[in-house]
């Protein structure tokens, strides 16, 4: 068993900056990488556990992640692009119709 | 390596393969058939589909084997990762029969006038020539019902995941479809085109700390099967940081789907925006799943660890009904208040999560939280179903009208509608005879067995402040006068026999289940426990 430590502290930072990247930028698109980013960071202490614990089950929900976040990529721009299109913007505050 | 080949169990598992692979059926009808042959070939289809999957439920439910000390049935399949026992099954035939009500309201064209309610081309942007040909031409989008499709298949895999990854695609794959769904609405597309927006980066952003949680929980047990993790827990193996942290994250992105607070925010702006069919059956089906998975992620996988994880839902279960019963007083739109009802009812829910689990615990004839739980999601979905139906009939020039001031004297001029609507109310307040009362009754014994005095104290106030608001709407459609002076007012819109079976189901159920639950609760009862 080898020390993983460094690498999930690593993912942890990577998770911090996703979500702190999510609830302050403005810009769609980029929220939405931070969410990738998040996703991501979630793989690396994924693989890094399946080295601890020494078994397979952590690489494979990696693979599995990245599926996820591909489609999720496919539905998010989609939506992302009709906002564009319709409001000429892509910035979150800009889509402010719905409230209380 | 050697590689064994997996065991699959199809024989109880079909129910699940069905609904996905007539999704994928109706991808490839989108593909070739000519379009105006497409609506009556997806619908028939979906709706077939359906059928045939609760019927395929019922078979599977009959075919449950007894195990163990004969508290739980079924069988855990597919090398663990999918669980077939009595409660899994049982939401099995709610969450179809909400899909069908959902398949019905979908493809309602009476309404407006030869069209469903979802956009004609989502390509052409708002306002523009291409959007005026679409509705000329009478264009309209099918490819929702498999949309729906799948999200039916991400809603029973739900709670019949048996581990951390399983979960979490059933949780994509019922999310992503539904994030479209919102954004299709044929009027008021900004409205909708911002909800879609809104819920997917909410909701990607939950997920994110679903699968982050799920990683933790993973670093903890060193597996990500539910009855490892329980093994891990109860012998206290790993570190008990990660397992803290794993479970606060895995809630969160649980908490998000059923739209508990803090967590609630998308709800109103979602259930208004998007379109009405989409709300009802996003409202009732979203619901049943996720509760169904938080029950078996808590009482399965963290059975052992409650002490840890109880506080946490008592202080959510308060603050969620609080949120949704204070906001929807202060509401000024229909679809709105509902939403804000339905965060009050995720609050009632938690309050039954928080019961008594086991059955060894109670004397006879008492009623474990899962069964109250079970109980009452099925009041909930009938009447939340057919209440939104009902709001997809009451329309002005402008389409549905949500706001509450077209809704004076809706009484006075359709006393059938309003009836209807006042109805599936009183159902969610909980008055006595309506399926609500004995669904709160239900929930509120298990968490006193339990000793959440305090939850079920706060769960009473919060049923009284329900009461107020629920019963404002019932006075303002019956007690105003609709005055010409105050603006324009709705007026309800004759529906085809489809949306009229929908109201007509919801109505039935909430009745009976109101005066007569035995049989109900008796089937609940026979669900048994979760099989670890």
């Amino acid at each position: 068993m080898s020390d993983v430590t460094p690498f999930v502290v690593l993912s942890g930072i990577l998770f911090t900056i996703g979500c702190v990247g999510v609830l302050t930028r403005r810009n769609a698109i980029v929220v939405f990488m931070c969410v990738e980013l998040m996703l991501n960071a979630s793989n690396l202490a994924l693989v890094a556990f399946a080295k601890q614990h020494g078994n397979l089950d952590g690489q494979i929900a990696a693979f599995f992640v990245m599926v996820v976040a591909a489609a999720e990529v496919v539905i998010g721009l989609a939506i992302i692009m009709t906002i564009f299109r319709t409001r000429r913007s892509a910035s979150v505050d800009d889509a402010s119709l719905l409230k209380y | 390596m050697d590689f064994t080949k997996p065991t699959i169990e199809y024989g109880d598992i079909w129910p699940l393969i069905l609904v996905f692979a007539v999704a994928c059926a109706g991808v490839i009808v989108e593909a070739f058939l000519p379009r105006e042959r497409r609506f009556l070939v997806q619908t028939v289809l979906t709706g077939g589909g359906l059928v045939a999957a609760l019927v395929g439920t019922v078979l599977v439910w009959r075919g449950l084997a007894e195990h163990g000390d004969g508290a739980a049935r079924g069988a855990i399949d597919v090398e663990g990762t999918l669980v077939v026992d009595g409660p899994a099954v049982f939401l099995w035939g709610v969450i179809l029969v909400c899909a069908l009500a959902g398949v019905l309201l979908f493809a309602e064209r009476r309404i407006e006038g030869g069209v469903s309610a979802f956009a004609g081309q989502a390509a052409a942007l708002p306002g523009t020539e291409a959007e005026r040909q679409a509705s000329t031409r009478g264009l309209e989008h099918t490819e929702v019902y498999p949309l729906l499709m799948f999200a039916v298949f991400g809603m029973l895999l739900f709670p019949t995941a048996n581990d951390l990854l399983t979960l979490f695609v059933a949780l994509e794959v019922l999310s992503l479809p539904l994030y479209l769904l919102c954004g299709l609405a044929r009027r008021r597309r900004l409205l909708s085109q911002e909800a879609a927006l809104k819920y997917f980066l909410l909701g990607a952003f939950s997920s994110g700390f679903f699968i982050y949680g799920a990683a933790l929980m993973y670093g903890f047990a060193g597996s990500m099967e539910f009855a490892n993790i329980n093994e891990a827990v109860r012998n206290d193996l790993g570190n008990q940081t990660l397992l803290l942290i794993g479970v606060g994250m895995l809630s969160v992105g649980l908490l998000f789907k059923v739209g508990a607070a803090p967590f609630h925010n998308w709800t109103p702006d979602v259930y208004q925006g998007a379109p009405t069919p989409v709300t009802a059956f996003m409202a009732a089906g979203t619901k049943i799943a996720a509760f169904g998975a938080i029950l078996r992620l808590f009482y399965v996988a963290l059975g052992a660890d409650r002490w840890s994880w109880q506080p946490m839902l008592w202080v959510v279960a308060i603050l969620t009904m609080l949120v949704g019963a204070v906001l929807a007083i202060v509401q000024t739109d229909m679809k709105r208040m509902l939403a804000y009802s339905s965060v009050a009812h995720t609050g009632f829910l938690l309050t039954g999560v928080l019961g008594v689990q086991q059955a060894s615990e109670l004397s006879d004839g008492e009623i474990t939280s899962t069964q109250a739980v079970l109980f009452y999601l099925v009041t909930y979905a009938f009447s939340i179903i057919g209440a939104f139906a009902v709001v997809t009939l009451v329309r002005d020039s402008s389409g549905e009208a949500s706001a509450f001031t077209r809704w004076r004297g809706l009484g006075r001029r359709s006393p059938l509608v309003a009836g209807l609507f006042a109805f599936f109310l009183l159902s969610m307040a909980g008055i006595p005879l309506t399926a609500g009362f004995v669904g709160k009754w239900a929930v509120f014994t298990v968490a006193l067995a339990a000793g959440a005095w305090p939850v079920v104290l706060a769960a009473i106030v919060c049923s009284i402040i329900a009461v107020f608001f629920y019963v404002r709407v019932i006075v303002l459609m019956f007690f105003v006068d609709a005055g010409p002076e105050q603006g324009e007012v709705a007026s309800v819109t004759r529906p085809s026999v489809l949306t009229s079976l929908t109201i007509a189901v919801g109505l039935a159920a909430t009745l009976v289940l109101g005066v007569v639950p035995g049989p109900v609760l008796t089937l609940a009862d026979h669900a048994g426990q979760f099989l670890r």
